[in-house]
């Protein structure tokens, strides 16, 4: 898939400086946490389940403050930045063609029907849902319904797309072709994206660094630069250095479980 | 295959009710019989049938009466319902300082304040509509406002994520929303605005120029028409069922979306 968006955005850079977070029971969710997401950079988050993966992704949308420490993202030198969310379910508007879900986010910002329209359309092409621009949600399977939200995301042609474990609900094939579509939106886009999941193959094949949180509360423990070629293509899964990354980033959940 | 099929579906949803109807009516017609059960206690069925028949101009003018009574309460109970409950979704503050208020409208004895409303909306239609609604108006704001309350957090946050005003998040996203909340309560809403209005008329009604099935029922009663009490029982029944299935029939129409089932 070539690019067909004249000058791609460049990403925003982000920054964590000692985040701290704790919920109101007292629980600290996570702890000291320092971390440097260049722009254009795809870092996976890895960490076992209640390490506060989703609640670092929330901080980092400006959907949750932190108790203490500071998160800044950077504009792009093009001046706009935008971040874009995608949850673990599809969170359609069951009401709304997938055309006019995908539109949502440009709708809310004001932007005409017409430009709207056209730039749902593009971002449905793009995740391969072009011929399914009228019909509605529960028409739709699983894997297709996550492209709609995928779209929704990179209707507005964001910045920074976070990512909180998208596609765990899903069965093994149709995952790995959302992983390829996303593989391919972001070398096309270069956005930097934040990818949380649980997955370390998932992780291995997608991103270009992984990080590793510890149990509650969460710190991270694994700060990797994945060792793969740029070319992330399925029989990549089977070499020996695919799994000797995913063995790397296994060590480090079984460090952070201890 | 296609073109019996509806059909097909029109007996098997209608079919068993009405032999369990015709079923009962036999039962009760033997028994009224074999039993001899005065008129004025029990009248046979097929005697109401033939009230139905013969006095059908008198019961369909009181029938028509009631109707619009009846749509007067609900159109205002379904629209000031759905409003109340926006207003009270709004803010907690708001919710909290009026949504006691709200359960006066279940709580409020309508056979006390029927005859209140009579005088200072003048008997008629006016005070009987006042009453359905005020029957009627609890369920849909009660299930208007647990839909609006209930939406979906992570769409609330995107909404937030791309900057949307409450407006927008309330329009655009938890009304909608609520939609199948709201046909719920509209359903048990049009089932009580045919009681509502009944009742109101027994109380106020009979000072009113048009008389509805209320005061058809209350001056057959006392006459011991028995016959004539049922007609006027069952024609209220029937009203409430119309129009329970009419807000059902539109609720699935304006749902079918939401289903992939409903569009196949």
């Amino acid at each position: 898939m070539s690019d067909a968006s004249p000058a791609a955005t460049p990403g925003s850079s982000v920054t964590l400086r000692g985040v701290r977070q704790v919920f109101p029971g007292g629980v600290v969710a996570v702890e000291s946490i320092d971390l440097e997401v260049a722009a254009g950079e795809f870092v996976a988050i890895l960490g076992p389940s209640g390490c506060g993966k989703s609640t670092l992704l929330r901080i980092i949308a400006g959907l949750d403050r932190p108790t203490a420490g500071a998160v800044t993202v950077h504009r792009p030198d093009a001046g706009r930045f935008d971040t874009a969310y995608v949850f673990q379910d599809s969170h359609l508007l069951p009401w709304r063609t997938v055309v006019s879900n995908a539109a949502l986010p440009l709708e809310l910002r004001g932007v005409d029907r017409a430009r709207r329209r056209e730039a749902a359309t593009a971002a449905l092409v793009k995740v391969g849902l072009g011929d399914a621009l009228e019909r509605y949600p529960a028409q739709l399977s699983g894997g297709m319904r996550m492209r709609v939200s995928l779209a929704r995301a990179m209707v507005t042609d964001p910045t920074l797309l976070l990512l909180d474990e998208p596609f765990a609900a899903l069965d093994e094939i149709t995952r790995q072709r959302l992983d390829e579509q996303l593989r391919e939106l972001w070398q096309s886009r270069r956005m930097t994206v934040i990818f949380v999941t649980h997955s370390t193959s998932e992780a291995v094949y997608l991103a270009e660094r992984t990080v590793v949180l510890s149990k509650r509360p969460g710190r991270i423990v694994v700060d990797r630069t994945v060792d793969l070629p740029p070319e992330r293509v399925a029989e990549l899964r089977a070499t020996a250095e695919f799994a000797r990354e995913t063995r790397f980033v296994y060590e480090g959940l079984e460090r952070g479980e201890a | 295959m296609s073109s019996t099929a509806p059909l097909r579906r029109f007996v098997a949803s209608f079919g068993p009710p009405v032999v369990v109807l015709v079923a009962g009516m036999l039962l009760v017609e033997l028994y009224v019989r074999w039993a001899n059960t005065p008129i004025y206690l029990v009248p046979r069925p097929s005697k109401v049938l033939l009230t139905l028949n013969l006095e059908r101009e008198y019961l369909v003018a009181a029938l028509w009466t009631t109707t619009k009574a009846a749509l007067v309460g609900f159109g205002a109970s379904a629209f000031s319902g759905v409003a109340i409950a926006i207003v009270l979704a709004s803010s907690v503050w708001v919710r909290r300082a009026l949504s006691p208020y709200t359960v006066f409208f279940q709580t409020v004895p309508i056979i006390a304040i029927a005859p209140m409303l009579s005088i200072w909306l003048a008997p008629g239609l006016k005070a009987v509509s006042a009453c359905a609604f005020i029957v009627s108006v609890f369920p849909v704001i009660a299930n208007t406002l647990a839909g609006l309350v209930a939406t979906d957090p992570a769409l609330v946050d995107l909404f937030r994520l791309y900057g949307a005003g409450r407006a927008a998040t309330m329009f655009k996203l938890r009304f909608p929303s609520s939609l199948p909340n709201v046909f719920t309560g509209l359903r048990v809403a049009a089932g009580l605005t045919v009681i509502g209005t009944v009742v109101a008329e027994f109380l106020v009604g009979e000072l009113g120029e048009e008389q509805g099935l209320g005061v058809v029922i209350v001056s057959a009663s006392h006459n011991g028409h028995s016959d004539r009490v049922f007609a006027a029982v069952l024609l209220a029944s029937a009203l409430g069922l119309a129009m329970f299935g009419t807000v059902n029939l539109v609720g699935r129409r304006v749902l079918a979306n939401w289903h992939a089932s409903a569009r196949d």
